[in-house]
């Protein structure tokens, strides 16, 4: 099975650093995988997803990728930890971002934001403003955006990180969902390591300096899972104790 | 009518009630002050000799030329500065020694360039407002948050066309429409003295009817300017609200 994409030996150094921040990142996401990133703040998560997404050139090492690339999908698509909508544009405007200038016709268009908007919940909320929304509700937007351009890959920043417990429950079951209809594959950023083992199949701990992948976990646990289910619990046990193993000598912050 | 619109149209009437009492009390010279009950008659015989809408209309050709060259050089030009770190620093010093000119201080040098014509004129109010606008522009297109610039790009709008239509132009709207409106204001007030020097407008005809002591016609004049300028501001916040209604 081919990987969607595949990050080799990839290093970053930022102009003026004296340090990478990275140095020989190795990170594979297979077709349909629900990847996790998890690492001490400042570790380089959301460096890490903008080489994915293109935003920044590495420095160093290759990444390499089997997406589609039809003219009428864009191959990844990022969610943003704030929910980063445009407040002059309403809902379904937002939602259209990444399909202008796309080879998709206005009724495709439409198509796709009724479809994405349906998706996250938010039929009925198209021609609202953003102000118009709730914290939960722009978030949602964010992920029907991402949607829209039908990606081969969703990169997701600490999407969740803002809201409030329920709410966060609440959209990562929603995604689980997506997820299970979409069959996207998915690389995901958080520091919620129960938030990690709730949804992954595979958690990657990122940490030390410069950082790299210092840890690999598989999470076996079927699906759908029960947010108290022993051996998901079992991993994140794991992943804490190697986090803050990590964080003793003196990785990341 | 609400309380508000009522006390806004008693303190008009009152104070047009005191200046005619003042005017007619003869405690100040007829010609020093004429009173409000004049103006009528003044305003008709302006516009049956066909003054008011020469004047108006040249005002008016001067005002339009000035402010829209400009604002769109001012929006142009503060925009581009702020886009790019290096022509940033070239006019850093520049734009400090130019900016604080007052635009009348041009008027020699639009008159020995221009001639006294409404190049000339339409030069002195395009100056000032350029600065406006020019300001305005640099701090708003600064403004603009590169969150929204990184999301546009990760979804595909990189070029610098999709930037400034996608993200920069629309987030600085709020800032760009209000340095046009101060504009807007400050052209009105350069319009009269650009024309004091012998251009055809309302500028010129106020001089000229102060040289003969007739002040009604120089109050005809004042009001006409507060007139237009009241006019364009109503219509210039219309198609504001209209342009920024997704603000809260
Ligand atoms: N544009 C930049 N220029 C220089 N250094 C940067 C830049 N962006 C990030 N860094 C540095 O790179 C490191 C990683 O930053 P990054 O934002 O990727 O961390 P993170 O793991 O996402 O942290 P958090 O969990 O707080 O979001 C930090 O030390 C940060 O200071
Ligand atoms: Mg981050």
């Amino acid at each position: 099975m081919a990987a969607i994409v595949e990050l080799q030996d990839i290093g970053i150094t930022f102009p003026g650093g004296e340090r990478p921040v990275f140095d020989g990142i190795n990170v594979a996401v297979e077709r349909g995988e629900f990847v996790i990133i998890v690492g001490a703040s400042g570790a380089g998560k959301s460096t890490l997803l903008r080489v994915v997404a293109g935003l920044l050139a590495p420095s160093r090492g290759t990444l390499s990728h089997s997406f589609t690339e039809r003219p009428d999908q864009r191959s990844v698509a990022m969610v943003f930890q704030e929910a980063r909508l445009m407040p002059w544009r309403r809902v379904r405007d937002n939602v259209a971002l990444g399909l202008e200038g796309l080879a998709v016709s206005a009724a495709e268009r439409d198509r796709r934001v009724d479809d994405a908007l349906a998706l996250v919940g938010l039929a009925n909320y198209g021609s609202r403003w953003t102000h118009e929304l709730s914290g939960g509700q722009r978030q949602r937007i964010g992920i029907a955006r991402a949607l829209a351009v039908e990606p081969d890959l969703l990169l997701m920043d600490e999407p969740f990180g803002a809201l409030d417990a329920i709410t966060r429950q609440t959209l990562q079951d929603e995604l689980l969902r997506i997820w299970g209809e979409t069959g996207k594959s998915i690389l995901f950023v958080t520091h919620d390591i129960d938030e990690a083992v709730h949804l992954g199949d595979r958690v990657l701990l990122l940490g030390g300096t410069p950082a790299r992948i210092t840890h690999t976990y598989d999470v076996d646990t079927a699906r759908p899972r029960d947010r108290d289910a022993a051996d998901a619990n079992r991993v994140g046990a794991q992943v804490k104790a190697d986090l803050s193993g990590l964080f003793d000598q003196g990785g990341g912050i | 009518m609400s309380k508000r619109t009522f006390l806004g149209a008693g303190g008009l009437f009152a104070f047009l009630l005191i200046w005619e009492l003042v005017a007619r009390s003869g405690v100040v010279e007829a010609t020093l002050l004429p009173a409000p009950s004049k103006l009528p008659a003044t305003l008709i015989s302006e516009v049956t000799l066909g003054f008011w809408h020469k004047m108006v209309l040249a005002s008016l050709n001067h005002y339009l030329i000035g402010l829209i060259s400009g604002s769109l050089l001012g929006v142009i030009v503060g925009g581009a500065v702020a886009l790019f770190p290096t022509l940033d620093a070239v006019q850093s010093w520049l734009a400090r020694l130019l900016r604080p000119i007052p635009p009348l201080a041009w008027i020699p040098f639009a008159i020995i360039w221009f001639g006294i014509s409404e190049t000339a004129a339409a030069f002195i109010i395009a100056i000032g407002v350029f600065w406006i606008n020019y300001f305005t522009a640099y701090t708003a297109v600064r403004a603009v948050d590169p969150d929204l610039i990184e999301l546009a790009a990760s979804f595909g709008h990189r070029s610098l066309g999709a930037r400034l239509r996608k993200v920069i132009l629309p987030a600085a709207a709020p800032g760009l429409l209000s340095g046009l409106r101060a504009g807007l204001g400050q052209g009105w007030m350069t319009v009269v003295a650009a024309e004091l020097f012998g251009i055809t407008g309302i500028g010129q005809r106020m001089n000229e009817a102060a040289g003969l002591l007739a002040t009604e016609v120089v109050v005809i004049y004042m009001l006409t300017i507060a007139l237009l300028y009241g006019l364009s501001d109503m219509l210039f916040v219309a198609v504001q609200n209209r342009v920024l209604r997704w603000q809260r």
